[in-house]
């Protein structure tokens, strides 16, 4: 058998099904063997996009998502969404062709060093130099991948070696010494998070994207409810938590809810679940849950104190420790009142801000639109987004119903994402129906990837809020310079609805409510990708904001 | 006080934290481990790999002056290298930590060389080369000690140094 061969025998091995990639000449080898094998190959436009693809689907399987590239630009084109997933902690396996051996150092056509260059985005670059090495290396990939924090891995094999045909075993367990995520429940520390919590009069919980990679849903939920804890998320911890849940507030944050980011700096106790204290959740680090007691649980370790110094570090699996910590809490007597002061609060919260928010009062605004789209989709349905304006929209006026069912690139900020790696979620959950909820500037990133949508079945929603701007720029143009717009226009150019014509989808223009109840209908409907175009105001701004460098109490509501 | 003191000064109350790691003996190992002090903006002192007992893996010694959170987090994104097998902090106190410099100075006059050899052999260093206008020192120590004797021969003029970081094992 040669390496190419070795290759698929161990992803189909490690129950990978599909792999979305663009051939070249340093992975022909592989793209040969991919003539006889079971795996199913999604050919797409640009590399980025694979990436995306595979991020989308291992984030809605919770499994590895592969993309192939060839050497040099194939492998380069691969990083941004090898960095976006790096940044969100999903599991990616890039399998990149290299030059042969003998070549590597020469500064041969196609050469990049992939294995630097990847260094600082994945949790580990593989070069494997021998055919024999490959099952091995794919094995240990996949398992570094997914355990432990996920993460990208790439691996790089130089043409000669998937060419190779050498007496090839398959490990059936590896061993990775430097190697050891920690997953058991830490009893000693959730002990003391038992004690915090029980003696907080305002308890809060801040649950991140851990949540979600952990499925802790129905952990999260019973504790909360348990303790009658307010849940608030971060922005990738959106949807760990049902958003119409009676102690749900939302994501806090830059864009966060009003009420969620004013309840967490009046809160006494701050259980952190699968959560980092990013700059753009917390704001500042200094400021943040400054005299609280802060319990931070993470899989992670070196997340612990890195941002955040923090009272009680419970690290290990989320999912096992909330369950360790629901099961010590329930043996206590806890007698909390449905009318306390706290949740009192909460309410006071919601309905005060409820009205203090900017809002605009055109017929068709992101608000509203975003509301009709909740309104009209199942509660299954996947929901990924676009970054910017479009993105914290989302963040702001659509819930999530039904626990991990939206995703989004919240470290990185990657444009473009949204629509790839909605054709990713698709691939792997093709029964409900996918959305991306999209801006202009990011969609026209990776728009070609229609084509992928259209011709391998993948029929997704893009939901275009459309001001032919890249927006949020605009608004901090306007806000932080005076409104001296700078490359911010894009002039009606293109008209997507054409766009995804040319591609044999379906565009429906959408100019007012009505329009666009009808337009989302008819896309449910569709067996081929609909892109919505929504007409909305360049001058509509995102509210509320918190500024940067600026604490979470000091936020513009723009009223 | 000159800016230089001053830094000086400073970097004496700075605390000087010793890690030793075991790490995998393989190409591209040293590479990510400095990458990553980049990337997170740790400042090293001195960095020191080499063979240990065992073919399959190597010895690094990292020393940084920092604050205690600083040296967690480094300790913590090195535990996170998959090629980083163990990583210690060490107890200074409980700990032998060495260092070799090669100082060449400038040394003409006969009673200036006499110097430089008296205070070569107070120092238990080595004259390992003498030519007509300078002198070659070996000093092995911790880093305060080569510090000092530096301190003591830099008005001669010193021509060319080369300090090979600190390497250090736990006693008993």
């Amino acid at each position: 058998m040669n390496g190419a061969k070795a290759l698929l025998a161990a992803l189909e091995k490690d129950r990978v099904e599909i792999v979305f990639g663009l051939p070249g000449g340093a992975n022909l080898p592989i793209y040969d063997a991919l003539v006889d094998s079971g795996l199913r190959h999604v050919l797409v436009r640009h590399e980025q996009s694979a990436a995306h693809m595979a991020d989308g689907y291992a984030r809605i399987k919770r499994k590895v998502g592969v993309c192939f590239a060839t050497s040099g630009p194939g492998a380069t084109n691969l990083i941004t969404g090898i960095a976006t997933a790096y940044a969100d902690s999903s599991p990616v396996l890039a399998v990149t062709g290299q030059v042969a051996l003998a070549m590597i150092g020469k500064d041969a056509f196609q050469e990049t060093d992939i294995i630097g260059v990847a260094n600082p985005c994945t949790k580990y670059a593989f070069q494997p130099r021998t055919a024999a090495e490959i099952p091995e290396t794919i094995k240990k990939a996949i398992y570094i991948s997914e355990s432990g924090r996920p993460g990208p891995v790439l691996v790089d094999i130089p043409k000669d070696v998937q060419q190779t045909t050498e007496d090839i075993f398959f490990p059936e367990l590896v061993k990775v010494r430097g190697y050891n995520p920690v997953l058991d429940a830490d009893f000693s520390q959730i002990g003391r998070t038992v004690e915090l919590l029980m003696n907080s009069e305002r308890p809060i919980i801040m649950a991140g994207g851990g949540v979600i990679l952990s499925g802790a849903f129905s952990e999260l939920q019973a504790l909360a409810e348990l303790l009658l804890i307010p849940v608030v998320t971060t922005f990738k911890g959106k949807g760990a938590f049902p958003e119409n849940h009676p102690l749900a507030m939302g994501p806090i944050g830059m864009h966060g809810h009003a009420e969620a980011n004013k309840i967490i700096v009046e809160a006494d106790c701050i259980l952190a679940v699968g959560a980092r204290f990013s700059d753009r959740s917390v704001g500042r680090f200094d400021e943040f849950g400054k005299g609280m007691n802060i319990i931070h649980m993470d899989i992670d370790p070196a997340e612990i104190g890195k941002n955040k110094l923090v009272d009680v570090a419970v690290v290990g699996d989320v999912k096992a420790s909330l369950k360790t910590l629901v099961k010590m809490l329930s043996k206590q007597v806890i007698s909390r009142d449905k009318h306390n002061p706290w949740l009192k609060r909460r309410k006071e919260l919601i309905d005060y801000y409820s009205e203090s928010i900017k809002d605009y009062t055109r017929d068709l605004t992101a608000k509203k639109a975003l509301k009709k789209l909740r309104e009209i989709l199942p509660s299954e349905a996947i929901t990924t987004t676009e970054v910017g304006q479009c993105q914290m929209w989302a963040s702001l006026h659509f819930d999530v119903i039904s626990p991990g069912t939206f995703f989004s690139s919240t470290g990185l900020g990657t444009m473009g994402f949204g629509f790839p790696a909605s054709i990713g979620a698709k691939a792997a959950r093709p029964t409900v129906p996918v959305v991306d909820i999209a801006g202009d500037g990011s969609f026209n990133m990776t728009e070609n990837s229609l084509a992928v949508s259209v011709l391998d079945d993948l029929p997704v929603i893009v939901f275009l809020m459309n001001n032919y701007m890249l927006g949020m720029v605009a608004q901090w143009q306007r806000t932080f310079y005076n409104r001296r717009y700078m490359g911010v226009h894009q002039k009606s150019c293109p008209d997507y609805s054409k766009i995804a014509e040319a591609y044999g989808a379906q565009g429906i223009k959408a100019q007012s409510v009505d329009e666009l109840d009808k337009a989302i209908r008819s896309a449910l409907k569709s067996n081929v990708a609909t892109v919505i175009d929504i007409t909305i105001d360049p001058e509509e701004d995102v509210y509320p904001f918190v500024a940067p460098g600026t604490g979470l109490k000091d936020m513009i509501t723009g009223a | 006080m000159t800016a230089t003191t001053e830094a000086q000064s400073h970097d004496r109350l700075v605390p000087l934290y010793i890690l030793s790691s075991l790490v995998e003996n393989k190409p591209g190992v040293l590479f990510r481990i400095t990458n990553l002090f980049r990337a997170r903006n740790f400042n090293i002192e001195s960095i020191t790999v080499g063979s240990t007992e065992m073919p399959d893996l190597s010895r690094m010694t990292i020393t940084t002056k920092s604050d205690e959170r600083t040296v967690d987090q480094l300790v913590k994104q090195l535990r996170k290298l998959i090629d980083v097998v163990e990583v210690t902090v060490l107890d200074k106190e409980h700990t032998v930590y060495r260092e070799l410099a090669l100082i060449k100075m400038k040394a003409i006059d006969p009673p200036v060389r006499m110097e430089i050899i008296n205070y070569a052999s107070i120092f238990r260093a080595n004259v390992l080369d003498i030519a007509k206008e300078n002198i070659l020192v070996e000093i092995t120590g911790t880093p305060d000690k080569i510090d000092a004797f530096k301190n003591l021969v830099t008005h001669y003029g010193i021509i060319q140094m080369a300090r090979t970081g600190v390497s250090a094992l736990p006693r008993g």
